[in-house]
């Protein structure tokens, strides 16, 4: 058992550092680090003399000085007296706002054209293939200064809506009317659609700085409930289905669990719709929407939707011919072989590439810059920005938030794809 | 050739020199003991052929000896060097010994020449021009010199798998390693292959090779060693390993790749 | 069936009909792809409702356009006098007056030919990288480089010696091609000096002082590179070079124009604009990006921690903050990070940042090329004895770069569109930029159709051609790795 122990023990010399396996990487790695940390000291110490010669320092006090400027879109309460932090957070969530419902809105109609390009129908096939084209060759920016732009100058203004007394009396009708039956109207200064209003509030719990409506909360935990209890439903059915074979019909009732309650809820807090309506020089009542946040989101929509709609195509061309057919020939009709075969499959290859697209469309929503739309860039990387001369802060700030999200979005795909290499075992 | 010349040749290659030693090598993939206690000599000029059923650790005791794998304990000495951490030890087994894969790896984007004379030229420092007629003098020996300036894509499996084998030639080694190299050709390429082994036997070459083909074993093996479960079971001379196999793991794997 | 008399053997082969009219030619096209049922008849009937609204916008606009006019309200006029008030059409006569704008920015006019003769040369740079292996393409590049300078610079009208000069220089490449072709990689290397020169023009030894730096650089490894081994001899390499540029280079320089006062008229970067800044900073930032991102590719795959978390984390953060906050950094925040008092041009610190940015995402495409070669080519590397870097280099990186080709054309893309954020630090990009110049003439007040569908479709058309390029290699490789 001479030799059973470890390799013989040999003195150290110092080429070993350098070749020998053991201590090369950590030689190299120790000059890197040096490098590196010569490197971020020579930044440091410029940035210290800079701001010396500059006199300024280096701090974030300033987000709880008083903001003294307007903010055109503000979802949480927010007034010129508010802080800087809490324009931050206006920012943010106008930010955000932009981001979620560009998801959303760019996956239904990036589904809908991806899917539509594989059509059978050549015309619509080739129409969407121009569409996908057309969009994602021309810069982004494009999209959306030019929603602007139709939206701010090829627009009436609010008067033309306006039906006077003459008017009435001469039978003629306004230069511009509203759309769908009255409830929207498109003008030069914004979209007025209907607002969604409560007759009865269950008031507010504070958290903070912030107030949650009790109605929102409500309508979320209802359809939380709502969707949990139709899981328990279709896991029941199945359940039913592997003991007795057969299926039982469980859409009724699907569509009783999830829509039931909520219109319940609804109608015991009088939810009804509050239209716009035009007065003498402008629309009251309704929600105003901004050009820029309609113009941004259109924009982004249509941009993002080209390149999902690519996502959706080639995940589904990627699931073979041969899946469909097996399926076919096991007798399966082509809606069960759609949700168990082929979704499952192409889901896999469509999600991580979406999710993909969805951290785009969050980054780019920072080009509301060219619109002027009061995002996280707009306050805290621009009016704050200006007014306190904190360039360093105020940027450094706004791109480690634009990091944490980037780095939340792409820990659920992280998330997805280790569930996903979890079942493929 | 017949069996009886075969022996003959096998016993005048034989030297006393000792080519490769490995001394109680242990090797672990994470937890999983791959390799236990592998002690085996091999004598300059020696033929070994290894065989055992998969995962026994056949292929990972040949990765071992040029360090493709790293053992963790016990002792590799090939022609002189151990194998420690030290890379020019490491350096200069791989120049030392060749490596035939079974997949071929020759490299897709260079041309068969290129193949051959690209480490020659980096590693030993051979001009240009005296590398490519080693290259040529190799590519005859296996039989393919037509084929210099194509790209390996274009060859077929058998032909690929010679290249690769003139492409270790091109560095002179003074011991081949063969890891599995016609488990991946088709039936009448593999006897091509064959061939271009038995001939690099003939002059004497030291090869350790791990293959399933057993009429080969037969043909030009000193020894043939068998493993199971990371340890060598039995070792013998070819025709005493196959007519006489002494342990049950032995018979059972014997009867099981003969049987049929 | 023993009774074969019942056996029916076919002495003669049908002749093949030709089928059911439904199963062929138009009616049969029409009837498999437009009205394949109710639902597909439906579908067609709302895309040709589409076709049919997008036409009645745009065509009575298209063939009222207007291509001469001064003004906006000219064209207004003249489209009303020809189709009566209330008509509307296009005002391409803004393009006619604008259009080198939108390419050149306000680049000198009498030396537009220094922008095409450069535009000219980076394909003839690029086809040797391209088609190292091919040479009839590369002679049809360098060919087609040739026509394009002759027609493009005797347009721009360029001196007699400029156009001789362009043509003595492609014949010269085509003459080194039919030769020894390796050798125009020489020329690829030189190409950012020529370009750098042809682009700011000013004195010639600025470039070329530069340049030596990077034969600094290769001398010593040359020299070096047997003795300590790739990776230190490359390190003393940039580490002289770095001395050189830093203390010899602006002095050596200034010296060499004193004596020999060789040069071209200085453009200074605030005249750059339009198509050309676009295109500058997109291929300046994605060459400079390469070798970048193949070292932070290598960092991302090495087993060194903390070289793996430093190529993870600078990775990761730029790929995690929008272009944007990166071009501020650029024109607000390098001044605070640099030493004191240094202070260098705009457009620089833009081709700094968007290098950095283009590096994140070219090293991803990289790694996936890296990801895509088999461990088996690593290992026959190994067993022949080469060393890491010998091996990245001979084995590795042409295969993992030549996997990666389409991938990094889809970035180039990307960031081709993307330099026109640029206009948001104060740049004259063609889309924005440039057309805020335009719509701020009182002439042109209120136009925003034409511009934008003018840079739209140069946009387009770029990047339409180079993804399908890209695709076209991608099918390639597709066929070559079978």
């Amino acid at each position: 058992m001479a030799y059973a122990g470890e390799a013989p023990k040999q003195g150290f010399r110092l080429g070993m550092l350098i070749y020998d396996t053991r201590y090369r990487s950590i030689t190299i790695q120790v000059i890197v680090l040096i490098l590196f940390g010569l490197f971020v000291s020579w930044l440091i110490n410029n940035t210290v003399q800079n701001l010396a010669a500059k006199d300024r320092t280096f701090d974030f006090g300033f987000l709880w000085n008083r903001a003294g400027y307007d903010i055109n879109q503000t979802l949480i309460p927010y007034t010129n007296d508010s802080t800087h932090g809490r324009a931050l957070f206006v920012g943010l969530v106008n930010t955000l706002v932009v981001a979620a419902l560009g998801c959303v809105l760019a996956t239904v109609l990036g589904v809908i054209v991806g899917v539509l390009r594989l059509s059978k129908n050549w015309l619509i096939g080739r129409i969407m293939t121009v569409y996908v084209e057309v969009f994602r060759n021309i810069p982004l920016l494009l999209w959306i200064l030019l929603s602007f732009v139709i939206l701010t100058e090829t627009t009436p203004s609010p008067r033309d809506f306006r039906v006077t007394e003459e008017m009435t009396a001469a039978g003629e009708a306004p230069a511009a009317s509203m759309l769908l039956n009255g409830t929207v109207a498109v003008t030069n200064r914004g979209i007025n659609v209907p607002a969604p209003l409560f007759d009865r509030n269950l008031g507010t719990i504070g958290l903070g700085e912030f107030q949650l409506s009790l109605n929102t909360l409500a309508i979320i935990v209802v359809l939380g409930v709502s969707i949990f209890l139709n899981g328990r439903l279709r896991a029941h059915a199945k359940a039913v289905q592997e003991d007795t074979g057969v299926r039982p019909v469980t859409w009724w009732k699907s569509l009783l669990l999830l829509l039931g309650p909520i219109v319940l809820l609804l109608v015991a807090l009088g939810f009804h719709l509050e239209y716009p309506e035009i007065t003498r020089f402008n629309f009251t009542g309704g929600l105003e929407l901004l050009h820029s946040f309609s113009a941004l989101l259109i924009a982004l929509v249509l941009y993002t939707a080209a390149f999902i709609a690519e996502v959706v195509r080639a995940g589904i061309q990627a699931i073979s011919k041969g899946q469909t057919e097996a399926a076919f020939a096991l007798g399966m009709r082509p809606g069960r072989t759609m949700s168990l075969i082929i979704l499952p499959q192409a889901l896999r290859v469509i999600i991580p590439p979406l999710i993909s697209q969805y951290l785009n469309l969050t980054k780019n929503t920072s080009l509301a810059i060219a619109v002027s739309y009061m995002d996280l860039r707009g306050t805290l990387g621009g009016i704050t920005l200006n007014q306190t001369g904190k360039e360093l802060e105020c940027m450094l700030l706004m791109m480690l938030i634009y990091l944490i999200i980037s780095l939340l979005i792409s820990s659920l795909m992280n998330l997805y794809n280790s569930t996903v290499r979890l079942k493929e075992r | 050739m017949s069996t009886q010349s075969a022996v003959d040749r096998r016993a005048m290659n034989m030297t006393d020199e000792v080519a490769v030693q490995i001394v109680k090598m242990n090797k672990w993939f994470g937890t999983f003991h791959v390799l236990r206690d592998i002690d085996l000599t091999v004598q300059r000029g020696e033929r070994i052929v290894i065989a055992g059923p998969s995962g026994s650790g056949k292929s990972t005791l040949i990765r071992c000896i040029n360090r493709l794998e790293e053992h963790q304990s016990g002792q590799i000495i090939v022609d002189g060097t151990e194998l420690t951490n030290d890379i020019k030890n490491i350096d200069k087994v791989r120049s030392e010994v060749g490596m035939v894969f079974q997949h071929f790896n020759l490299f897709p984007h260079l041309t068969i020449l290129e193949n051959l004379t690209l480490a020659p030229i980096w590693v030993r420092k051979i001009p240009k021009r005296e590398a490519e007629e080693t290259a040529m003098y190799f590519l005859e020996k296996v039989k393919i010199p037509e084929q210099a300036l194509k790209y390996p894509g274009q060859l077929s499996g058998g032909q690929q798998q010679r290249v690769a084998i003139a492409r270790s030639l091109c560095m002179k080694p003074r011991i081949m390693l063969f890891d599995e190299p016609t488990s991946a050709l088709d039936p009448e390429m593999i006897k091509e292959v064959l061939d271009t082994m038995i001939a690099l036997a003939e002059e004497g070459m030291t090869m350790l090779c791990v293959t399933h083909e057993m009429g080969f074993a037969r043909q030009v093996a000193h020894r043939v060693i068998f493993m199971d479960q990371g340890q060598i079971v039995e070792q013998n001379e070819p025709e005493e390993f196959f007519l006489n196999p002494k342990s049950e793991r032995t018979k059972l794997f014997l009867s099981q790749i003969l049987g049929h | 069936m023993t009774d074969t008399s019942h056996a029916f053997v076919r002495t003669t082969i049908l002749p093949a009909q030709s089928p059911p009219l439904t199963e062929k030619g138009a009616i049969k096209w029409l009837r498999e792809n437009l009205f394949a049922g109710p639902y597909n008849t439906l579908l067609t009937l709302v895309g040709l409702w589409i076709v049919y609204s997008l036409a009645a916008a745009a065509l009575p606009w298209l063939l009222n356009s207007v291509w001469n006019a001064n003004s906006l309200q000219e064209c207004r006029a003249i489209v009303a006098e020809r189709a009566g008030p209330g008509a509307s059409g296009a005002c391409w006569a803004m393009v006619r007056e604008r259009w080198h704008q939108f390419l050149f920015g306000f680049y000198p006019q009498d030396q537009y030919w220094r922008p095409l003769l450069a535009f000219g040369l980076l394909f003839a740079a690029i086809a040797p990288v391209l088609y190292s292996d091919n040479r009839r393409n590369l002679m049809a590049v360098l060919a087609a480089v040739a026509l394009f300078l002759i027609v493009t610079l005797s347009m721009a009208t360029a001196p007699m010696a400029v156009l001789v000069g362009a043509v003595a220089i492609i014949a010269l490449l085509i003459g080194v091609a039919q030769v020894a072709s390796p050798r125009l990689m020489l020329f690829t290397l030189l190409y950012p000096a020529i370009a750098f020169f042809l682009l700011w023009g000013g004195s010639i030894w600025t470039p070329v002082m530069a340049m030596v730096g990077l034969g600094v650089i290769a001398v010593a490894y040359r020299l070096l590179v047997n003795r300590i081994g790739v990776a230190p001899a490359a390190s003393v390499g940039v580490v002289l070079a770095l001395l050189w540029w830093l203390f010899l280079d602006v002095p050596l320089a200034q010296q060499m124009s004193v004596l020999f006062p060789v040069g071209l008229e200085s453009v200074p970067s605030d005249r750059f604009g339009g198509f050309l800044l676009a295109i500058t900073i997109g291929v300046t930032a994605i060459s400079f990006s390469l070798p970048l991102g193949i070292l932070l590719a290598l960092g991302r795959q090495s087993d060194m921690l903390l070289v793996k978390t430093l190529s993870v984390g600078f990775i990761e953060f730029i790929r995690g903050v929008p272009l944007i906050t990166l071009l501020f950094t650029a024109s607000l925040l390098l001044q605070y990070f640099l030493p004191p008092n240094t202070n260098f041009d705009l457009i620089l610190r833009v081709i700094i940042l968007v290098t950095l940015f283009a590096a994140a995402y070219i090293a991803e495409v990289i790694r996936g090329g890296l990801a895509a070669l088999p461990r088996g080519q690593y290992e026959a590397a190994d067993a022949l004895g080469l060393d890491y870097w010998r091996a990245q280099r001979l084995i590795i990186m042409p295969q993992a770069l030549k996997i990666s080709i389409p991938g990094i054309v889809s970035t180039f893309i990307g960031l081709f569109k993307d330099t026109t954020l640029v206009s948001f630090v104060g740049l004259l990009d063609p889309l924005r930029g440039v057309t805020t110049v335009v719509r701020a003439d009182i002439n042109w007040k209120g136009i925003y159709w034409e511009p934008y569908i003018f840079v739209g479709a140069i946009f387009f058309v770029i990047c339409f051609g180079m993804s399908r390029y890209s695709m076209y290699l991608e099918q390639k490789l597709k066929r070559d790795h079978r």
